[in-house]
Formats: structure tokens, C-alpha cells, sequence
């Protein structure tokens, strides 16, 4: 059979575009549920109205994300079953369990508080209406880390054993499935990257009001917001990828060696900032790199050796028999850089603007805004950035939206491609995990499906986020200022028509 | 009873669970076409289920995780077998949860009708065919003795279980019908009413045959006691509809989802999952089920779990206990 159509090569497909698309949602709404959540505290603290009408504002944006984020994700839960039956039937004893606590205790969450806070503002006081969005917040950051637990368990698999007579792998220890090393550096990676894409989104969208000088009080607050999230995101985002880096050093180093394209182990590897030639041979024409800095981000240490991908493969053939045991190296090591590339450009323009737009006690009198006032972006003390270069930065910062984006697609890509041919680390392989029942035409007709239609929504899904983010922050009424005092509303009016409806 | 029963009752509450929430989710969906005249009560319809239907999908899940978790065998037969029907329901979820959530989103007539039109279908496509999922797995499929399924696409659209989809098509619309009547206030709810007896009375007598059919296939006297409470309460939420008894009337009516539910997995138990070429190829608790100690923590999880979900998904529909009408709709576009 054709290899590019082979059943495992579509499920790869298949898997890929819908995790990574149903992943571009995810990190969106993790982080504006917290920062929407965040915004209508303050609003309920101080009660200035600015921060209702972001909360108002915010949670739209939020809402038209979850959206896609929910619907999609039903997929994920039901895919296993369908591409990868050999797969779960091999770990299902181990992997369904985090599924299912995540569907139990953090789905059930999320899915009815945020009915409760979607049609609420009138049905709730203020308060408890305020505790739901926090209770959807909970449960993002819950459902997270079981997944993220689950699919450490198949980076390192641990707490388990196999059972040969049953053919499948059995789940000794559940804790520790939960609290290995890899499921808390990779918790504490991804759900930092997931707080730099909604800073960074807040601040791209703030930055394209402000550039337009329109509601200008919510948008410096969210600008402000934003900014500080991903200054304390991006730099955490930079922390964890380095515990995670040497978590994954010791334990998947072929993924290492590939992330750098090492074809040969070598003490003070280097880490190459850009390179031309054909990685996948070896033969890297490096136009940029520093040494030391592989040998550091595995392990600390600038002279370390790091095994290279020969020695690697090697090692696995002793171990596993034989076989290639290399990933795709270009993706990996392109994937790599695009992640981090993104991800750091993304921090580096908000650590920026923060400096840019910084607050008054630290500006002359001059240079001080009032709270309707667009900041000016002061780079050194005296002086205002020339029209040209504020102009400049203001779109810099639009554009800054999308980047945590890409980074955290690639990032995925690297971690899931740099594990092939595994995946369950040397455990099962790839090829020994998709359904043998199911057939090309099925899959391919359900990769087709799945690509138009998510190609579809995505059209719908910006279109309407462009819409929104456009109207800005929606004007306040007299019930939004009125929140009732009882749980199900006052009973003024019978006939009141509802806050919201769909 | 050992835990792999216990989970064999778990995963048939979470089941139960899905059809009689999203029973009645799929049931008003469906009615936006057959009982709304118009915009306005259209969106009275929808916002019935608004603030609930995403909770109430989350009970499908779980009972695909637990499954998953408890009975991997099962789950890797079941959705890899009914892969295209699965793809289908998949894909009717997907529609369906964005055109809730964006139907209102912009006011162009096209737009608005578009997502309306979708949610017709993505809850009566997925309403009939999780009655033909179901009907399969109970009558049996072709499994091998690797626990594959080994039929293809025109067998599982076997009269049997195309009966099992028009049960749930019925009764889910039935549901839908005696669930508008109570949530909702003027003439929508009178018409809810006389709509409800006459798919009633359909769902009384597909269901009827559907389950005296999997009696005599595959039934013992638990199941003919579970058959005998789905139809008397059937009856019951009829009577009751016609007295004007609306909330009498939905409870009945999810009893009868819940026997129901119960009868096809009363009839199903010791197996999961029967083969129909070879008995000793069947999917059962045991074969199919996970180590002890993976259901051991499980047991743990849903049994605390569980009982906390219903408390506050209860407390969400206490919150949003009120009728609706036309009067209460905006015409504002959020």
C-alpha cells in the first residue's frame, strides 16, 4: 500500500490536525476564563465600571472561543477509540482513568458553570455570579492537568506493568501516573504557555483599540492586563521549558538530540540559533550557534555530553531490537525553534511594552495620561517614542496575538513527532497502535470530513471573533448596574425579558 | 458483586444519564421545526435548554471516558466498529454546539436561519442514531475472536436496530415535547401539549415492539420487569400530559427513558458487547473490563464525583426554573 495513504499515516493526520486545531481553543480559554474571572473581581471590589464593561467584553471573546474549544474536544474523547483501537486497548487500563476523571470531575465543571454564568447576570447576585466564572476557571485548569498527566504517562510511561498474558499495560500506580516529574513540568509549561497566548491576545486586541484611540479606559486596563500576563507567563513559559527540557533529556534523549538535529554525541553541543543545509542528513551548513547551550538546557552544565541521534538509535536498537528509532528529524528540529522562536518574540514584545507604557510615578509630568488618555510610549526618560516607531509598535503588538499561537502548535508537534516511532516511549509503537478493523477509506473519509468542516468553522469562528472585537466594550444598562439580590432574580416583572438569550 | 459489575451499572447511569438530559436537549432541538411557528418561539425553544444542554452532553463524556477506563476492550470495538455512524453523531455534536452558541451572535436573516436549520438536524440525526447504536450493540455484531468488528456499514442498519433509532427518534421528541410544556409559558405550551400525545403515542407503539422484540431475543424477568415500567410510565406521562399534569408528565417520561436504558442493559449484561458469529467471541464484563485495581480507583472517583455533579447540575436548573415565553426574549444580538 501507498505509505503516504497508509491507515496509520491518515490516523497521524487525523490526530494531528484536530488536536493541534482543537489546541489552538484550548490555551485562549484557559487563560480568559482566569482573566475574565480576574476582571469581574475587580469589577465586584471597586465597582468601577470599566471593569464590567471588560469583564462584558472579555467573556464575549471567551465565549465565542469555548465554544470551539468544547465542541471539538468531544472528538478527542472519542477518537481513541476509533483510529487508535490497538492503542486503547493496550493502555486503556492505564490511560482511560485520567480520561475519565478529567470528563467526571473537571467536563462537568466547566460545562454547567458556564451556563450558569452565560445566562446568570440577571438569574444571580453578584457574588455568586462571580463564583461561577471562577468555578469555570477551575475546572479549564483541572481538565488540563489530566490530560497533561495522561499524555506524560506516554512521554514515560511509569506506575504501570505489563500484562503479558492479557497483552496490555495495567495501571500499578495511580499517584504517581498524577505527580511524575514529566506531568508537573509539563503541567506547569503548558498552562504558563496557555496565560502568554491570552496575554498576548489581550494585548493585540487592546493594542489595536488604543491604535485606533477608541475606548480607550478598557482598553488601557486590558492593555495593562495584559502585558503583565505575559511578562509573568512568557518568563515561567521560559522556566518550565527548561525543567522540561532536562526532564526530557534523561528521559526521551532521542527527542533532545532530534530537537537539535546532534547527529553525534559530543560534550559542549551547541545549540544552533538557525541552520541551512539538510538537517536530515547531517550535513548542517550552521550559519549561527552557540556552544555550550545544548549541553545546558539538558543538563546544567555548558561541557556535558549529550548523546547524539546515531548513538541514540543505537542504544534503542540494543534495547528495543532492531528498527529506526529516529523521529522526522527537520520537524524536530524546526519545530523546536518555531516554539521557542514565537513563544520568547511574544514574551520580549510584552516585557517591551510594558517598559513602553510604564506607569506615572515613573514618568515626568509631561509625559503622564490621564485615564482617557491613549499612554504615550516612552522608551527613555524624557522623550516619546517618534510617531513612526509608536505606530510601529502598536502593530508589532497587534501581530504579537498570533505568536503564542504558533508556538504552542509547534510545541506540540515537536513533542508528539520527537516521540515517533513511539507513542508510548518504549512501550508501544505507533504503528502497532491504529485500528486494524477500520479501513483506509474510513479514515480518510472522516480526515476529509473533519479538515473541511474545522477549515469552515474557523472561517466562521474569526469572522465572528472580528465582529466582537470590533464593537469594543459593550455600553452598560440599568440591570447590568442592578444585579439582583436573589438566587433565580427578583421578581419585579414577570415579563422582564431575560439578560441574555440565545 | 464484583467491580467490574459495579462499573458494568456505572457505565449504564451515565448512559441513562446522557438520554434522559440530552434526550430532552435532542427532543426540543428537534421541535424547533415541528412545534415553532416562528423566530421568537424558536428561540423560546432553544433557550429552554440554553443554560443546560452543554452540562447535560457532558454525561456522554464521561460514558465515553469510563468506558474507556473501565471496559477498554469495549470502547475500542464499540467506536472503532461504529466508526462511520460515530462520525456522523461526532460531527452532528460539533454543528450542533456552535449554532447554539453563534446562532444569536448576528442578525442577518441567512446567518440566523442557517444555524436553525442546523440545529434540526444535528439533534434528530444524533437522536435516531444512538437508538441504532444501542439496538446493535444489545442484538450483537460480527466480532471476531481479536474482539474486532468485522461487519461493515450496511449491518448495523439492520431492521432491529433502525427500530432501536426510531424508539429514541420518539421518545427523545416525546421528551422534548413534556420538557417544553413545563418550561414554557402561553400558547407554545398548549401546543407542546397536543404535540406530545401524538409522538407519544408513536413513541408508545415503536417502543413497544423494540422492546418486547428484545425481550423475546435476549431478555430474562429483570428485563421483562424493566419493559413492564418503561411502557406503564409511557402510558403514565401520557395520561398525565392529557390532564394538563406537566410536571407529572416529564417525570414519567424520564422514567421511561431510564427503564428503557435499564431493559437494553439488563438484556445486555453478563456481555457488553455479543458477537454474533461466535458466543465465546462476545465482549464481556470480564473480558472486556479493566485490572481491579483500575476500578478500584474509579469506584472511588465516580462514586464521589457522581453525587456531587447532580447536586449542582440539580441546582442549576432550580436557578433557571422559570418558565419562558416569547415575552422574555430580547431582540437584541449578543
Amino acid at each position: 500500500m501507498n505509505l503516504a495513504l497508509a491507515p496509520e499515516t491518515l490516523a497521524r493526520w487525523q490526530f494531528g490536525i484536530t488536536t493541534v486545531y482543537h489546541f489552538l481553543f484550548v490555551p485562549l480559554t484557559i487563560s480568559l476564563a482566569a482573566l475574565t474571572a480576574g476582571l469581574q473581581t475587580a469589577w465586584v471590589r471597586t465597582e468601577k465600571e470599566k471593569y464590567l464593561r471588560a469583564t462584558k467584553f472579555w467573556g464575549k471573546l471567551f465565549l465565542i472561543n469555548i465554544a470551539m474549544g468544547v465542541v471539538t474536544g468531544i472528538v478527542q474523547e472519542f477518537q481513541f477509540g476509533m483510529n487508535w483501537s490497538d492503542y486503547s486497548r493496550f493502555v486503556g487500563d492505564v490511560f482511560g482513568a485520567p480520561l475519565a476523571f478529567e470528563a467526571l470531575i473537571a467536563f462537568f465543571f466547566e460545562s454547567t458553570f458556564i451556563g450558569l454564568w452565560i445566562f446568570g447576570w440577571d438569574k444571580l447576585p453578584k457574588r455568586i455570579h462571580l463564583a461561577c466564572i471562577w468555578m469555570v476557571s477551575i475546572g479549564t485548569v483541572l481538565s488540563a492537568y489530566f490530560i497533561l498527566a495522561a499524555n506524560s504517562w506516554m512521554q514515560h510511561p511509569v506506575g504501570y506493568r505489563i500484562n503479558k498474558a492479557k497483552g496490555r499495560a495495567e495501571l500499578t500506580d495511580f499517584w504517581q501516573v498524577l505527580t511524575q516529574n514529566t506531568a508537573l513540568a509539563q503541567a506547569f509549561h503548558t498552562l504558563s504557555a496557555c496565560f502568554l497566548t491570552g496575554g498576548a491576545f489581550m494585548v493585540g486586541i487592546a493594542a489595536f483599540h488604543l491604535f485606533r484611540k477608541k475606548h480607550i479606559p478598557v482598553m488601557k486596563t486590558s492593555l495593562r492586563l495584559g502585558l503583565i500576563t505575559v511578562v509573568i507567563a512568557g518568563l515561567l513559559t521560559a522556566i518550565s521549558g527548561d525543567t522540561l527540557g532536562k526532564v526530557m533529556f534523561k528521559q526521551q534523549p532521542m527527542k533532545m538530540a532530534a530537537a537539535e538535529a546532534l547527529w553525534d554525541g559530543q560534550h559542549s553541543a551547541p545549540f544552533s540559533v538557525f541552520a541551512y543545509g539538510d538537517v536530515s542528513k547531517g550535513h548542517n551548513s550552521v550559519e549561527l550557534s552557540v556552544p555550550g547551550i545544548l549541553s545546558f538546557l539538558a543538563d546544567d552544565n555548558f561541557d556535558s555530553y549529550v548523546p547524539g541521534i546515531n548513538d541514540t538509535n543505537k542504544a534503542e536498537q540494543q534495547k528495543y531490537g532492531p528498527g529506526d528509532y529516529r523521529p522526522i528529524i527537520p520537524v524536530t528540529f524546526w519545530a523546536f525553534r518555531w516554539m521557542i522562536g514565537f513563544g520568547m518574540a511574544s514574551f520580549a514584545i510584552g516585557l517591551a511594552g510594558l517598559w513602553l507604557t510604564r506607569k506615572k510615578f515613573m514618568l515626568p509630568q509631561h509625559l503622564r495620561t490621564g485615564d482617557d488618555e491613549v499612554p504615550h510610549l516612552v522608551l527613555f526618560r524624557n522623550k516619546a517614542l517618534s510617531p513612526k516607531l509608536g505606530r510601529l509598535y502598536w502593530l508589532v503588538a497587534i501581530w504579537t496575538m498570533g505568536f503564542p499561537l504558533i508556538a504552542n502548535s509547534w510545541g506540540w508537534i515537536f513533542t508528539e513527532m520527537g516521540r515517533q516511532p513511539w507513542v508510548v516511549y518504549g512501550v508501544l509503537q505507533t504503528r502497532h497502535a491504529v485500528s486494524p478493523g477500520v479501513s483506509q477509506a474510513e479514515v480518510l473519509t472522516s480526515l476529509l470530513i473533519f479538515t473541511a468542516l474545522y477549515a469552515a468553522l474557523a472561517v466562521v469562528e474569526v469572522k465572528l471573533l472580528v465582529k466582537y472585537v470590533k464593537a469594543g466594550p459593550p455600553e452598560l444598562t440599568e440591570a447590568d448596574l442592578n444585579p439582583p439580590t436573589k438566587i433565580g432574580g427578583d421578581t419585579r416583572d414577570a415579563d422582564k425579558p431575560m439578560a441574555f438569550s440565545y | 458483586m464484583e467491580l467490574h459489575d459495579v462499573w458494568f451499572v456505572l457505565i449504564a447511569v451515565l448512559w441513562t444519564g446522557y438520554f434522559f438530559l440530552e434526550g430532552f436537549d435532542f427532543g426540543v432541538g428537534i421541535l424547533t421545526k415541528l412545534l415553532a411557528r416562528d423566530r421568537p418561539e424558536k428561540r423560546v425553544l432553544i433557550n429552554t435548554i440554553g443554560p443546560v444542554w452543554d452540562g447535560n452532553e457532558v454525561w456522554l463524556l464521561s460514558a465515553g471516558g469510563a468506558t474507556f477506563a473501565a471496559f477498554p476492550e469495549w470502547y475500542a470495538t464499540l467506536f472503532s466498529g461504529f466508526y462511520l455512524p460515530l462520525l456522523v453523531i461526532l460531527l452532528s455534536l460539533i454543528v450542533r454546539g456552535v449554532a447554539f452558541e453563534y446562532r444569536a451572535k448576528r442578525p442577518e436573516e441567512n446567518w440566523q436561519r442557517n444555524w436553525e436549520t442546523a440545529i434540526f438536524w444535528t439533534s434528530l440525526i444524533p437522536a435516531f442514531l444512538w437508538g441504532v447504536a444501542f439496538g446493535n450493540i444489545v442484538h450483537g455484531v460480527k466480532i471476531d475472536k481479536n474482539f474486532e468488528y468485522v461487519g461493515n456499514i450496511w449491518d448495523l442498519l439492520n431492521p432491529y436496530a433502525l427500530l432501536g433509532g426510531l424508539v429514541t427518534l420518539t421518545l427523545f421528541t416525546f421528551h422534548g415535547a413534556v420538557f417544553t410544556a413545563l418550561k414554557t409559558v402561553g400558547e407554545i405550551r398548549e401546543r407542546a401539549r397536543k404535540l406530545a400525545t401524538v409522538v407519544g403515542l408513536a413513541a408508545a407503539a415503536v417502543a413497544l415492539v423494540f422492546l418486547l422484540w428484545t425481550q423475546v431475543d435476549s431478555g430474562d424477568g429483570k428485563s421483562l420487569v424493566a419493559l413492564v415500567v418503561a411502557v406503564a410510565a409511557l402510558v403514565a406521562a401520557l395520561v398525565a400530559n392529557q390532564a394538563g399534569r406537566e410536571g407529572w408528565s416529564f417525570a414519567l417520561s424520564g422514567i421511561t427513558i431510564v427503564a428503557a436504558v435499564a431493559m437494553l442493559f439488563l438484556s445486555l449484561f453478563p456481555d457488553v458487547m455479543p458477537s454474533s458469529l461466535d458466543e465465546n467471541w462476545s465482549l464481556n464484563v470480564t473480558n472486556a473490563s479493566s485490572s481491579p485495581y483500575t476500578l478500584k480507583i474509579m469506584t472511588w472517583c465516580a462514586g464521589i464525583a457522581t453525587p456531587i455533579v447532580l447536586l449542582y447540575q440539580g441546582w442549576t436548573y432550580w436557578v433557571f426554573r422559570k418558565r419562558i415565553g416569547t415575552q422574555h426574549i430580547a431582540e437584541t444580538v449578543h
